[in-house]
């Protein structure tokens, strides 16, 4: 660890310390905007494993998202108190990751991102068509936390917190190691990975794996948040395509890409599009047009912010 | 050389569709030997290249590669086995660094047990090949007789038993084929046994104990380079006769 290193992790523990004084200092609408920064950092250092460092397009995000959001609030329904509602959410969307990324990384590119949004698509129908199980359309309903909105309100907003950060150092120890050294020769490479001894298929399955857990983590903790979960507002397509391109504009593939991405995304989001309501679907595509042509590294590939942080690595 | 094959290669078979790439190629390799293997274009070579290294998996046939049957194991495995092999068109991970590809070699297959001996493992190889004032140039600004030597060094990384050099020459002018020639000796006299395929005579003839010559996916011959370039099988398919005619009044490779 550099100087540098020491530097970034402190500014990030300044960050998150700020976003725990919220809910003393701030009022309710900073809470809903910090605990969604953290739902969608946690989301963006999910898939930042797949999609950053392995390189494949992923669009399950959703599908990963959604499930959680249904294991958690079907079990909670059934009498599991929160925390391990939640905790059984991670296993579950772990375990469907794991099974379906050893099947669909066999394909490539296109493919790849064809067959990952598939997956929103089916999980979506299951929910909408599974009524016994599911509500169908007409969604569930999810017990409120008891104690006021107030402690609520800082309850998930911690949780999250929480969420993110134990994102950010899976991503910490992916970065620094084996892992993550082998998971960006795959990118490069995929092919010559496999030459130099990188067993690439059991690598991408972790990657995969470790973004399902997480997103499928947040999702558990969306639905307790917001008491209602629909099959529409779950397997959200916008969602699978909103986390990645927060990714690419912080910087895929780097440690703290995503959470630069989910910051300047959202304060966009929140000052920029109010004033555009009609037209912030436009305003999104015009961003990823942008990213293409212009930023394909991220904001962190850019001098400025580079410098700004004493040189990024790479 | 005596002792058990170190690589041995049985009825081996790839069909692609109706395609016979390789039909029942059957050789050996001993330990230490530097053995050639020439075709024209489309007999085959890059295929039992693939077969040998696990990127194709195999129609018929065996391949057995340090006493293990490794006929129907993934790359990764066979690379960690002690095979290594380099790729016709180079194959670096073009935003990583020269030190940086090298020390995946070192990583992965080569087993280092971290990142920093990796990177102090993948300084000596660069050294080794002569890449030492590039290292940490990305490997995409490279030339393309550097990026060879990266792909070399790269191999080298990965503590092989066995090198398969597919067409490392292809592309090089004649001064920097003899480098690599000379590179491809030092790695040869260090105890790595290695399998040459190439297309330039001079260099297969000058450096190989024994030469396989493959055409239409078949084994037509194989044996001492003197004897191979005179097989009339091998004239016909391969060489040409101008060929042997040079060959024959000079006493040396043309």
């Amino acid at each position: 660890m550099t100087r540098a290193d020491f530097a970034k992790l402190g500014l990030l523990g300044l960050g998150v310390l700020g976003m725990l004084a919220v809910p003393v200092l701030g009022d309710n609408y900073l809470v809903r905007l910090c605990t969604f920064v953290a739902m969608y950092s946690a989301m963006a250092l999910a898939w930042n494993f797949i999609g950053g460092y392995a390189g494949y397009p992923s669009f399950a995000t959703a599908a990963f998202f959604g499930l959680g959001a249904y294991v958690g609030a079907l079990l909670q329904n059934h009498g599991v108190p929160m925390v391990p509602a939640w905790i059984a959410a991670m296993l579950v969307s772990a375990g469907f990751s794991l099974a379906v990324g050893a099947m669909i990384l066999r394909l490539r590119g296109h493919y790849f991102a064809v067959g990952s949004i598939a997956l929103v698509e089916i999980l979506r129908q299951v929910a909408s068509t599974w009524r016994d199980v599911t509500g169908g359309g007409n969604g569930l309903n999810v017990p409120m936390l008891p104690g006021g909105p107030g402690f609520a309100g800082m309850v998930f907003l911690y949780s999250m917190l929480a969420i993110a950060l134990l994102a950010f150092a899976a991503t910490l120890w992916v970065d620094k190691g084996r892992l993550g050294f082998g998971l960006r020769c795959i990118r490069q490479n995929e092919d010559a990975a496999n030459m130099v001894g990188i067993d690439a298929d059991r690598y991408k399955t972790i990657a995969f794996t470790l973004s399902g857990l997480f997103c499928g983590t947040a999702g558990a903790a969306y639905a307790s948040w917001v008491a209602y979960i629909d099959p529409s507002d779950t397997f959200n397509i916008l969602t699978t395509l909103k986390v990645p391109v927060m990714v690419m504009l912080g910087g895929a593939g780097t440690l703290y890409g995503p959470l630069i991405g989910v910051i300047v995304f959202i304060v966009l989001e929140e000052t920029i599009w109010s004033s555009f309501l009609e037209l912030h679907q436009a305003v999104l595509g015009t961003i990823i047009v942008i990213l293409v042509f212009f930023l394909p590294g991220g904001l962190l590939k850019l001098r400025l912010p580079a410098a700004l942080l004493s040189g990024g690595r790479r | 050389m005596t002792g058990a094959p170190l690589l041995e290669v049985r009825d081996l078979s790839k069909h692609f569709g109706g395609v016979r790439a390789v039909q029942n190629v059957s050789f050996a390799v001993r330990p230490g030997e530097i053995v050639g293997l020439i075709g024209p274009n489309g007999a085959g070579k890059t295929t039992l290249v693939n077969l040998i290294s696990g990127f194709h998996r195999a129609s018929g046939g065996a391949v057995r590669f340090d006493g293990r049957d490794v006929t129907r194991q993934k790359p990764h495995m066979i690379a960690r086995r002690g095979l290594s092999r380099t790729f016709q068109i180079v194959q670096p991970f073009p935003q990583m660094t020269a030190v940086e590809n090298v020390a995946a070699g070192a990583l992965f297959a080569g087993q280092a047990p971290s990142r920093k001996v990796a990177l102090d493992q993948a300084h000596e190889k660069l050294a080794v090949v002569g890449l030492t004032r590039v290292a940490d140039s990305p490997a995409s600004a490279l030339t393309l007789p550097d990026r060879k030597r990266l792909e070399f060094a790269k191999s080298l990384a990965m503590k092989p038993k066995m090198l398969l050099l597919d067409e490392v020459n292809a592309g090089l002018n004649p001064h920097e084929i003899d480098t690599a020639l000379a590179l491809i000796r030092t790695i040869a006299a260090s105890g790595i046994t290695i399998i040459v395929i190439e297309h330039l005579m001079k260099v297969v003839l000058g450096l190989s104990h024994r030469i396989l010559v493959l055409h239409h996916g078949e084994l037509i011959a194989e044996g001492a380079p003197a004897a191979v370039v005179k097989d009339p099988k091998v004239v016909e398919a391969y060489l040409g006769n101008r060929f042997v005619e040079r060959f024959g009044a000079t006493g040396h490779p043309a």
